[in-house]
């Protein structure tokens, strides 16, 4: 992917992220993110039915990257199943650290292909997969 | 000014003085002596060097007292600010305060004076409140309510705000009131002359790292008449006086009695040195010129209509903004790819964002060496409608 049309989709997710707003219903699962090593601090939310995630929300400060990471991954996995949304959280933390991936499966979310070459911004850009990761746990030992 | 005397100056341009500042030749060289001419440890050795050691370790608490001016006070070394304050709340404060006393402090301050109290809260049930922020952020001494409270602890300068609060004015109010006053000096004693006598203070605590000296070493300074009150934390070697088999003790009654075990001697060194070395420049001559140079950064910074500025007017050196529309953290990533050194994030005031309704901004601190140059490079750097892209 072109180097400006990452930046363009970056910054575009960062100043009008999906779904940066929380809502106040407890059917959906909760989590915190904050960092201890940078001040990321971002609350998320999830809702799955019939094995399908329905929706995802977060909100809170934190940077460009995180921001905008967690922006692309509640667009793609929103209305996925949970067997995809795993795989696709697998594929992404692949890449994220410099490991085999499918690229196919990442679609929108190839932006960050290259985060790993600026050490301080990998956390950035891990912490909506381990917010979502979380939440699925919680998933599988409610059941 | 003196830029010449630090090895680092040149490299970057480091405006990240409040969580620590550079060391100069003078304290590097003092502590490499220690390490090369006349190693040992203090109060154990008759041979001559370590008498040397016991003298310039002993005799640090000679010129911290002259530095702070504390002719009535005791002078423990801690290995920190935060260690000083642990020691006043669990070794004086646990003892001295019962259920339902107020300790007072502030949504200002940093987590090194709000968590010791909290956890004293839960163990003895102590209270704590709050002393009113008006709309600078800063602290509103004219609306303290006194009753019940037995102690105030409160930074002499915010790491955030940076306004310099009137310890004076405190110390009166807690002298009418019999309340303890624990002043909290890590941003005060490094940028400007602190008088613990004449200000009245009860307990000042500070680091040496904040002001040009080692990490590893602060102090606690306590008023004379108090000192024999506290308890130590730490038991061992270097404070007893004796011990036997019925399991009694008896400790020494001098400041040695709080600093258990082998203490950091290099360090304590090289806080000589930095005392010495910040006195003859001129507490006053720092605090003016570090006032100056921010007047200076304000008024290039105003120009730019992206900032946002969180204490303007506050009287030291510290200046907390944001760039609209940029994340703290990316602006300080941004500014270190220019090689300027800030720091980003809430600078552990936790409770402040209640305050003024955001978590983190951007703090640049100025100490003596950073000059108007270094300011105008920061100024250019920031007026840029990309910086967004150009992190990415």
């Amino acid at each position: 992917m072109d180097e400006n049309l990452k930046r363009d989709i970056i910054i575009d997710n960062y100043q009008n992220p999906m779904n940066k707003e929380l809502i106040d219903d407890s059917t959906y699962l909760k989590v915190n993110q904050a960092s201890e090593s940078c001040i990321d601090n971002l609350d998320f939310m999830m809702k799955v039915e019939d094995n399908k995630i329905k929706d995802i929300r977060f909100d809170g400060e934190a940077c460009a990257i995180s921001t905008s990471a967690s922006s692309i991954m509640i667009r793609s996995l929103i209305g996925k199943d949970i067997d995809y949304a795993k795989r696709l959280l697998t594929n992404y933390k692949n890449m994220i650290e410099e490991k085999e991936y499918d690229k196919e499966l990442l679609g929108e979310l190839m932006v960050y292909d290259t985060i790993s070459k600026q050490p301080n911004r990998i956390k950035c850009a891990l912490v909506p997969l381990e917010a979502i990761n979380k939440m699925l746990e919680e998933l599988d030992n409610e059941i | 000014m003196n830029r010449e005397d630090f090895p680092m100056i040149g490299k970057t341009i480091y405006f990240d003085n409040g969580a620590t500042t550079l060391k100069s030749k003078h304290v590097i060289d003092s502590m490499n002596r220690y390490y090369t001419e006349y190693t040992s440890n203090i109060h154990r050795g008759d041979y001559e060097f370590s008498l040397m050691t016991n003298e310039l370790y002993d005799g640090t608490r000679h010129i911290v007292k002259s530095f702070i001016n504390g002719k009535n006070s005791k002078v423990i070394f801690t290995i920190g600010t935060t260690e000083s304050i642990n020691m006043i709340v669990f070794g004086f404060m646990k003892k001295k305060l019962k259920k339902g006393d107020i300790v007072l402090l502030n949504k200002a301050e940093h987590a090194s004076n709000i968590l010791p109290w909290f956890k004293l809260k839960e163990e003895i049930g102590i209270e704590i409140d709050y002393i009113p922020l008006n709309k600078n952020f800063e602290i509103d001494i004219d609306n303290i309510d006194t009753n019940k409270v037995k102690v105030i602890s409160i930074a002499q300068v915010s790491n955030v705000i940076g306004d310099v609060r009137d310890i004076k004015k405190i110390s009166d109010i807690c002298k009418k009131n019999n309340i303890y006053l624990c002043v909290d000096g890590a941003q005060s004693v490094p940028h400007m002359k602190v008088d613990f006598d004449g200000m009245g203070m009860d307990f000042l605590s500070f680091s040496a790292h904040k002001m040009t000296g080692p990490t590893g070493v602060g102090c606690l300074v306590v008023k004379e008449e108090l000192f024999k009150e506290m308890e130590p934390l730490y038991l061992g070697g270097g404070m007893n006086l004796d011990f036997y088999n019925d399991g009694s003790y008896e400790l020494h009654t001098d400041e040695s009695k709080f600093e258990a075990g082998t203490p950091p001697i290099a360090e304590v060194i090289g806080l000589r040195e930095a005392c010495l070395y910040l006195e003859k420049i001129g507490m006053d001559k720092i605090h003016e010129y570090e006032v100056e140079l921010k007047k200076y950064l304000v008024s290039k910074l105003e120009k730019n209509k992206r900032i946002i500025f969180y204490n303007k007017n506050s009287n030291s050196g510290i200046l907390s903004f944001n760039v609209d529309g940029v994340f703290a953290q990316d602006v300080a990533i941004y500014l270190s790819k220019h090689n300027i050194c800030v720091r980003a994030g809430n600078h552990c005031a936790k409770l402040l964002d209640e305050e003024i309704g955001i978590s983190n901004t951007v703090r640049v601190s100025l100490y003596f060496y950073n000059t108007k140059e270094e300011i105008d490079k920061l100024v250019k750097v920031l007026d840029n409608d990309n910086i967004l892209r150009e992190i990415i």
